[in-house]
């Protein structure tokens, strides 16, 4: 089956970042498709590459970069969102004249699209947040 | 054509779980998952209304978010089904459509 997932929330404000990652590697061990992970308002925050949380603690950002390595995934950030929150990548931080970028390894950042896409292409699309 | 409902927040802080009791149709399936698995404790205010959707409804919790809230197996509320991540993925896949009640 194929699925799409949705993440409305940061990593360490609650759990829906831990649960959506739990189930996508769930779903992704059982044989699924994920077509595609959008993280959507501060979910865009599990995107940035300068998340440092003690040693001990999960990565969340790392575990998500880790896992669309090995699976192939396509992670997409909303762009209005990222932008609100100062998550860019290359092209975003020149053409908004900012000094360097931040995005995450595996994660690209694009439009609402993106999830109406997922939507329709996915058999289900699954829903994390606050 | 059912569907999954998931909730994951207590039922002693916001009324998403009262929300999609009072919208689940019987044949569905509820899954808690978070804080949502609160209310799977027994002897809690919420039991009644949960044991009540139990006559139409089947009712899971996820067991890795009941052990990390301590609950164990001898608290949770009879008849409601304990899954792990991969059983939280065969419901969604055995569903018509999943419906997150935030």
């Amino acid at each position: 089956m194929r699925f799409a997932i949705q993440i409305n929330e940061g990593p360490y404000t609650h759990q829906a970042s831990d649960t959506a990652y739990q189930f996508t590697k769930a779903a992704l061990e059982k044989g699924h498709e994920i077509f595609r992970v959008f993280f959507y308002h501060d979910g865009v925050n599990n995107g940035t590459r300068y998340t440092v949380p003690p040693q001990d603690d999960r990565n969340l950002q790392k575990l998500w970069s880790e896992l669309a390595e090995k699976y192939k995934l396509d992670l997409v950030v909303c762009i209005a969102a990222a932008q609100r929150r100062g998550i860019l990548d290359a092209n975003e931080a020149k053409r908004q004249g900012k000094d360097g970028d931040n995005i995450a390894p595996g994660f690209r950042i694009s439009g609402l699209g993106q999830l109406i896409e997922a939507g329709i292409q996915a058999d289900r699309l699954i829903v994390f947040g606050d | 054509m059912s569907t999954l409902h998931t909730v994951n927040k207590s039922a002693y802080e916001r009324n998403a779980l009262k929300s999609c009791l009072d919208h689940a149709l019987p044949g569905d399936a509820i899954l808690l998952i978070e804080d949502g698995v609160l209310a799977a404790r027994k002897g809690g205010s919420i039991a009644p209304a949960l044991t009540a959707a139990k006559a139409s409804c089947k009712i899971y919790a996820l067991g890795p978010d009941l052990a990390a809230r301590g609950i164990v197996a001898g608290q949770v509320l009879e008849g409601i089904e304990t899954v792990d991540y991969a059983g939280f993925v065969d419901l969604a896949a055995g569903a018509s459509r999943v419906c997150a009640w935030l």
